[in-house]
């Protein structure tokens, strides 16, 4: 039976997926959008899976893919912190994940960031791009929207911000994306983690104060620019 | 290497155009590439069409300049005729149909902007397929992608010139830091009723994108000594 224009596309999370160290530790947030072909599959997606109770897996790629490398590391982080009798390293964490990325490079398509806390060296981020790179760096983004945002970033990131600059930072990165990339969009995610454990929060798409040239939500009030999106 | 040099000459880019209240500025970067090849790292993108309506090039070299000269010579050809200036419009829609007449064999990603007495300063974007749109601001190519972000965030109406004039240096030096088609120097022109001023920025001159270049990180846990070492966060 033919699919009246759907592709058979695999599940990918177009996506834009932010992470960013700020004094005392880390925000990350992602868009909730899932398409298959053209068809969004899913419009209210978690691309933010703990690995640990503070490190963070951030996924963009094939949907399927990223999955599965979460719950692996996931097993082993488990076992890891058994052993070790303590919190795992995020840096452990993220060169596990880079590691089966990198070991199963023709396989896999995950674009990952892993990002959280521990007691050595506070917050951290890790790139983990297709190929299985590690890299640390004080913010990274990335997934199709991840395009559009180099140039914001660059501008606007500081060291050492406060955690409502970093979680404002990456909320109106994620907004700014999801509102050019056709395979970004939904509601916005974020997850601030630091010494006292990891906090979510969600921003649905109707609250983010639209651009220049967008038109505002209808049937509500519009936020007011300038305001910010995040509730302290 | 004689593939390489052999590959059409393009230009890879930054381009944008932004109205003020009194004019526009135009701004672009100055590498034209043949394959990796840097074939011009000191390019003039800014192109006029009239004294007062300049282009923004950015794609095939070749086909951009072609364009751009058979545009300057109709303009020419029309102002002879009506006898006063010619307006952005006209000029916009001129580049627009023969890039739409043409658009199989054409890569011309154009921004037409300019000042005349009738609509002030006026920005026309004209991408690849021939489309032709009035806007307050635009960006073009492959260098605009990664400051989309950036130009909806910190775009304001009713800038000053001044402000204006920063935006535009501002943006194309972010599209550049991540563009590896876009480089060199920053060219940019104020056109308002007063006329047309060129500015030169240097590469040396740019300020670095993301600041300062920062210290590596500590990635990895230390191997031996005590862990003790490490500075508490």
């Amino acid at each position: 039976m033919e699919a009246s224009g759907h592709s058979d596309a695999a599940p990918h999370t177009g996506t834009t997926i932010v992470a960013v160290q700020y004094s005392d530790g880390v925000v990350i947030g992602a868009d909730s959008r899932v398409s298959t072909g053209r068809y969004v599959s899913n419009r209210a997606s978690d691309k933010l899976t703990p690995l640990s109770d503070f490190v963070w897996l951030l996924r963009s790629g094939s949907a399927a893919d990223t999955q599965l490398v979460g719950d692996y590391v996931r097993h082993y982080a488990e076992q890891h912190a058994m052993e070790l009798d303590r919190e795992p390293s995020v840096h452990t964490l993220a060169k596990l994940v880079a590691q089966i990325n990198y070991a199963n490079k023709a396989m896999l398509v995950g674009a990952l960031i892993v990002a959280g806390w521990d007691t050595a060296r506070g917050g951290q981020v890790y790139g983990v791009p297709v190929g299985g790179t590690l890299v640390r760096q004080r913010w990274t983004t990335d997934g199709s929207g991840s395009t559009y945002l180099w140039g914001y970033l660059d501008s606007e990131y500081r060291e050492g911000m406060s955690r409502a600059e970093a979680e404002e930072l990456v909320a109106t990165a994620l907004a700014l994306a999801a509102s050019r990339d056709g395979s970004s969009g939904g509601l916005l995610r974020l997850v601030t983690v630091s010494s006292g454990g990891a906090e979510r929060r969600l921003i649905p798409g109707d609250q983010v104060p639209p651009f220049w040239d967008e038109l505002p939500a209808p049937g509500k009030t519009p936020p007011v620019a300038g305001e910010a999106m995040v509730e302290a | 290497m004689e593939a390489e040099l052999n590959q059409a000459v393009s230009l890879g880019t930054t381009i944008m155009a932004a109205a003020y209240d009194g004019g526009v500025v135009l701004g672009a970067d100055s590498r034209t590439s043949t394959g990796n090849y840097v074939a011009n790292r000191v390019t003039d993108k800014l192109t006029p069409l009239t004294d007062k309506v300049y282009v923004c090039r950015s794609g095939s070299a070749a086909d951009t300049q072609n364009l751009a000269a058979y545009v300057q010579l109709y303009l020419h050809q029309h102002q002879m005729e009506l006898g006063g200036d010619v307006s952005v419009r006209t000029a916009a829609r001129l580049a627009q149909q023969i890039v739409y007449s043409n658009k199989a064999m054409l890569q011309a990603g154009l921004i037409v902007a300019g000042w005349d007495a009738r609509d002030n300063g006026s920005v026309y974007g004209v991408p690849l397929g021939g489309t032709l749109l009035k806007v307050p601001f635009t960006i073009g190519g492959s260098g605009s992608a990664y400051i989309y972000g950036f130009c909806d965030k910190n775009w304001k109406p009713g800038m000053s010139e001044a402000d204006c004039h920063a935006f535009v240096v501002k943006a194309v030096s972010h599209a550049m830091a991540r563009d590896g088609s876009s480089g060199g120097c920053i060219r940019t022109i104020v056109i308002n009723k007063d006329g047309v001023k060129r500015h030169f920025l240097p590469n040396n001159e740019i300020l670095a994108a993301y600041g300062e270049l920062q210290p590596p990180l500590p990635a990895s846990i230390a191997v031996g000594g005590g862990g003790a070492a490490e500075m508490s966060p």
